[in-house]
């Protein structure tokens, strides 16, 4: 985004960081005005589903019919409220508490993907990257707890500490379930993957995806303290737990931090489980908004898969709203029993199980084949050959090839591309432009050639074809922020896995040739 | 015209030894546990800066996660008063100083003593790469980054370090099961546990 800024806009150099910084800018307006008017949406969806829940109305006076200035008028009410730090605290720690837990929160919408490429920061590891950042959340919890100098704050913090503790390992397990399936860690990546139908959808894909989903929901309740595990603020019990000595904007914050933690694990749970931004109908291929039509068609059918995304992490928002008020809060006892002799075991059998399923069934049950068969692990002919010149020497990504009897595609029309398994529909391959899914055509060695060095050195140990896949899609950094210097220096030069000029005709004659290549 | 790498370095590696520092000259605890979290957390951003946003995530994940959240517990179940100051006697200051001194003598020699480290040789064509997949192949046995290697003796090798892993993990998983027995709540037999009696 900000290369093509500077591309059109004929930016001189030393004004080019100015076009990153505004791209940044941009995207971080972008996340906090959807993160921030979300939460203040919550709140007023929450009380309006707990409302209608209990027989009530739910507020009905502030801004006319249904009470939808109500989240408005709190948030004014909070600002102006006044700054209370108990005598007994410890200030510093107290004040900075509610801050740790809304960036801890809030950065796990870097590594979020709202549609088809539109994530901030796109990581190859981005299931592993939310999980650890979303773990961070609980610090602020602790040190608020711990900094108030109060006893219900301090039992609300000790409740917190041990549920969190011990719910990252189902919540990290459940998460790994469909990783496993998709056959990589890119959010992008699994949601690419889901296109189509929603039988395509992950947890359509076998019973133990089915059952982890709810494993997952568990856990995720339980780790954005959502009742019926909030017992770190507990009302009935400790007053309001660690929540009890803060007031006004800091209480606001560990509530906006709360609420951007929920959509974020129904957003993750979306994109793992229910397609992400691929709806149970195909309606934008219908309609023909894909990237091949054009940009403007790409956008609309990337805005409309953002809002199909958004609705869904909506409605998980608001199933927990929903559990809130169906089940009664559990013991801390209770929640230790949950976690370690139902969640744990569950998730645990489910990972041996879709292992399993995968491998006997590789092409799923009657749907689609998803994964492909194993590939073949290749090494260099002695290494000398690989390194075709001007190239970094070390890491080649794309020296595994695909299986050459891997399924094929669900369109017998598409000629197999080497890069896609057998899951990826045929657009992404005819438009061959979408970041990381494409592949590129030999530079070093003829396809030919290359299939015979294959086959010499093929080796024993089989990757499956999703590790293959993996491989090729190295991430495309977009960051102004890890790679400005570099494309600065480098003259602003597109990355290696971008084809320059991948016209469909182009990859088309790339992918119907002998199946392993050989690209830089 | 700003170089925003450089920026980032300079702040995350300011911010890691800045409050890397403020863990040593604190007193208070919790305070420590805290200025420690945003070391590593800063430690965490270098690697994300390099490309390496496996190990960064990494980093989050068991240091900054899984340690702090420890140490937090440790210090909130071990604390008999609020507020928990350490006081350190002379002897304990000067062997301190002893070890930590000696350390850090040993590291930066050894730093130096890397030849690649030396003078500022910027490979103007380097971009930051992810490494998650080359670590996950490199696990399994496929070793991406040595494919050059020419002698047949040491590709033999680099057969991967799943199964050492492997036997790691699960004895780790065999010490957590066991300290989670051995320190469960007794139960006698007849009499109700303290949680049944009168609630949380």
């Amino acid at each position: 985004m900000a290369a093509y800024l500077v591309h059109h806009l004929d930016l001189a150099p030393q004004w080019q960081w100015l076009a990153f910084l505004g791209v940044a800018l941009f995207q971080c307006g972008i996340l906090l005005g959807i993160v921030l008017t979300a939460a203040g949406g919550f709140t007023w969806l929450e009380r309006k589903v707990s409302g209608r829940i209990q027989d009530r109305l739910g507020p009905t006076r502030a801004g006319g019919r249904f009470g939808w200035l109500q989240a408005l008028a709190d948030g004014v009410k909070l600002i102006t409220k006044e700054d209370l730090v108990p005598a007994e605290a410890d200030a510093m720690l107290f004040r900075l508490a509610p801050y740790i837990s809304f960036c801890a929160s809030f950065a796990v919408y870097l590594a979020l993907p709202f549609a088809d490429g539109w994530v901030s920061q796109r990581l190859n590891t981005a299931v592993f990257f939310i999980l650890a950042v979303a773990g961070l959340e609980v610090f602020g919890v602790i040190l608020g707890g711990y900094a108030s100098g109060s006893k219900w704050s301090l039992f609300g913090a000790m409740r917190e500490a041990a549920q969190v503790v011990s719910y990252e390992v189902p919540l990290g397990l459940s998460a790994v379930v469909p990783v496993l399936v998709a056959g990589s860690m890119d959010l992008v990546t699994i949601g690419q993957m889901q296109q189509g139908w929603f039988t395509s959808w992950l947890i359509f894909h076998d019973p133990f995806t089915f059952l982890t989903f709810f494993v997952y929901l568990t856990c995720a309740v339980a780790s954005v303290n959502r009742a019926p595990f909030d017992l770190a603020e507990a009302e009935s019990e400790l007053v309001a737990g660690f929540l009890t000595e803060y007031s006004g904007f800091r209480w606001s914050l560990f509530f906006m931090a709360e609420y951007a933690s929920m959509t974020a694990v129904a957003g993750l749970a979306a994109i793992l489980f229910f397609g992400g931004w691929n709806g149970p109908l195909p309606i934008t291929e219908w309609l023909g908004l894909n990237a091949a039509r054009g940009p403007a068609a790409g956008w609309a059918g990337d805005l409309l898969g953002s809002l199909n995304f958004l609705f869904k992490a909506f409605v998980g928002v608001t199933v927990m709203m929903w559990l809130r008020w169906t089940l009664p809060r559990l013991r801390i006892d209770q929640v230790m029993t949950v976690c370690l002799k139902y969640c744990i075991p569950l998730s645990a059998t489910m990972f041996v199980g879709v292992v399993v399923w995968t491998y006997l069934l590789p092409g799923g049950l009657l749907l689609h084949p998803r994964l492909g068969e194993v590939g073949e692990r290749t090494m260099g002919p002695e290494g000398a050959s690989l390194d075709s010149p001007g190239q970094r020497p070390g890491y080649r990504p794309t020296l595994l090839a695909a299986s050459p009897n891997g399924a094929q595609p669900r369109d017998a029309n598409v000629a197999r591309a080497p890069f896609q398994g057998s899951g990826v529909p045929k657009d992404t391959v005819s438009q061959g432009l979408r970041p990381g899914l494409s592949s590129r055509a030999p530079s070093g060695l003829s396809a030919g050639e290359s299939t015979g060095v294959a086959r010499k050195v093929a080796g024993t140990l089989r990757v499956p074809s999703a590790l293959t896949r993996s491989v090729r899609s190295t991430t495309v950094i977009d960051s102004p922020i890890l790679s400005v210097s570099n494309r600065a220096r480098s003259g602003l030069k597109t990355r290696v896995d971008k084809p320059p000029a991948a016209s469909s005709a182009n990859v088309a004659q790339t992918v119907s040739g002998p199946p392993k290549e050989w690209s830089p | 015209m700003i170089n925003w790498h450089t920026f980032f370095f300079w702040l995350f590696a300011l911010a890691s030894c800045g409050f890397a520092v403020a863990v040593v000259l604190a007193n208070h605890i919790v305070r420590m546990a805290f200025y420690l979290i945003l070391s590593l957390g800063a430690v965490a951003g270098l690697f994300f800066l390099a490309g390496a946003d496996l190990v960064g995530a990494m980093q989050l994940m068991i240091y900054v996660g899984g340690t702090l959240v420890l140490l937090v517990f440790g210090v909130m179940l071990t604390a008999q008063g609020p507020w928990v100051t350490m006081k350190t006697g002379p002897l304990q200051l000067l062997a301190s100083w002893l070890v930590g001194g000696s350390l850090l003598v040993l590291l930066v020699w050894a730093a130096w003593s890397v030849p690649d480290w030396k003078g500022r040789t910027i490979n103007p064509h380097a971009e930051a790469q992810p490494t998650a997949s080359r670590l996950g192949l490199g696990l399994t046995g496929v070793r991406v980054d040595q494919l050059q290697q020419k002698d047949p003796v040491l590709r033999r090798g680099m057969s991967g370090y799943l199964l050492p892993f492997e036997i790691v993990s699960v004895h780790l998983l065999v010490v957590l099961i066991g300290a989670a027995f051995l320190a469960r709540a007794k139960k006698r037999a007849g009499k109700p546990t303290p949680q049944e009696t009168h609630g949380p």
